[in-house]
């Protein structure tokens, strides 16, 4: 395809699960996102586009999609990072319904963080003390190792075994669980054990590692959710599962 | 590629022990069938020993060699991510187990030549 040396060739995904990918030119500027191509694509060319994006800087974690194949965070993805001859493909996040276009239904994603009981369930008041998590005990540098998760869904998109079986709960969920299962004032660690010793539960990951290699905040999914396999086979061999 | 997301050096450590364990599966049963031809007599037994000693076999077991090890060691890496305190470095372990098997294969075949 002959284009200007100043333009980017981009194909984005229209429609929904049956959807196709429509082209368009776009130019080129330093230090471009793949969000601010989308945002040209939006105001410029198609100003029915769907998309999210809320933060721009890395924090609420809406704007992920696929980018030339993997799952990105396109706030901070710039594309003289990822495109490939000046060729950028942009499609919604996999392992998610798609609405329309780039924006996914993530409603599974939170039901799941549900299932896992990735919530605080406290057992004090405001009037007791507040309680002292010292920074150094091995639990709370296992909370802190997880806990910057933004919900973005990208590990959740590649996932292959969310693909696989769809009902498993997924690196971000679980990610979740194993926080709060560190957390000594959480009173709710019973219960989300037996959540997550499930058929969908932390057994199913096969410690492919997709999540670890696409996460942006360079999280490790796959260790907490070993830290939950080793705390399940301990529960369950000493009969408390 | 279809999924470009696969590729990274985890993904393809898993697909490998994946298939090295299907290989070893379907091994397994042509194993016993050989073994189980001595008990019609020598005879057979020793035609299909006498069919293994060609080059082609033995390259075979080479790879039978190579899978078994991989297996081995890939399951170790696995076992230990499950059961011991995480360890970062995953996937040059998993380049470890597929080199260590390499060289298990060549020194088997250096063996049987």
């Amino acid at each position: 395809m002959n284009r200007a040396d100043d333009t980017l060739a981009v194909e984005i995904w229209k429609g929904g699960t049956d959807g196709r990918l429509a082209a368009f030119e776009v130019p080129l500027r330093a230090n471009q996102t793949v969000l601010d191509v989308v945002t040209w694509v939006q105001r410029h060319r198609d100003p029915a586009l769907a998309y999210r994006f809320a933060c721009r800087v890395g924090m609420c974690g809406s704007c992920a999609m696929t980018v030339n194949g993997k799952p990105r965070w396109t706030c901070r993805t710039h594309v003289a990072k990822v495109a490939v001859e000046r060729h950028l493909t942009i499609e919604p996040l996999r392992n998610l319904p798609v609405i329309k276009d780039l924006a996914c239904d993530m409603t599974v994603f939170f039901e799941k963080w549900q299932a896992a009981r990735g919530r605080f369930e406290g057992r004090t008041t405001r009037h007791d003390e507040v309680v002292q998590l010292a920074p150094d005990t091995p639990a709370r540098v296992a909370i802190d190792a997880g806990i910057e998760c933004i919900n973005c869904a990208v590990c959740y998109a590649a996932c292959d075994v969310v693909a696989w079986k769809p009902d498993y709960l997924g690196p971000a969920a679980l990610n979740r669980a194993w926080t709060l299962q560190n957390d000594t004032r959480d009173a709710g660690q019973e219960a989300r054990l037996a959540a997550v010793a499930g058929d969908a539960g932390c057994h199913n990951c096969h410690s492919l590692q997709g999540c670890v290699a696409h996460c942006p905040k360079a999280l490790n999914p796959t260790a907490a959710i070993a830290g939950l396999k080793r705390a399940v086979f301990r529960a369950a061999l000493s009969g408390d599962l | 590629m279809t999924h470009p997301h696969r590729n990274q050096p985890l993904w393809w450590a898993f697909a490998l022990h994946r298939v090295s364990g299907l290989g070893l599966a379907c091994f397994l049963p042509l194993h016993f069938l050989v073994l189980g031809s001595a008990l019609n007599g020598d005879a057979a037994l020793d035609g299909v020993l006498a069919w293994t000693e060609s080059g082609p076999v033995k390259l075979a077991e080479m790879g039978l060699v190579f899978l078994l090890a991989l297996h081995l060691l890939g399951g170790l890496r696995l076992l230990a991510l499950e059961f011991l305190p995480w360890r970062d470095g995953q996937a040059t372990l998993a380049a470890l187990a597929g080199s260590v098997s390499l060289v298990f294969a060549f020194i088997f075949m250096f063996n049987v030549i």
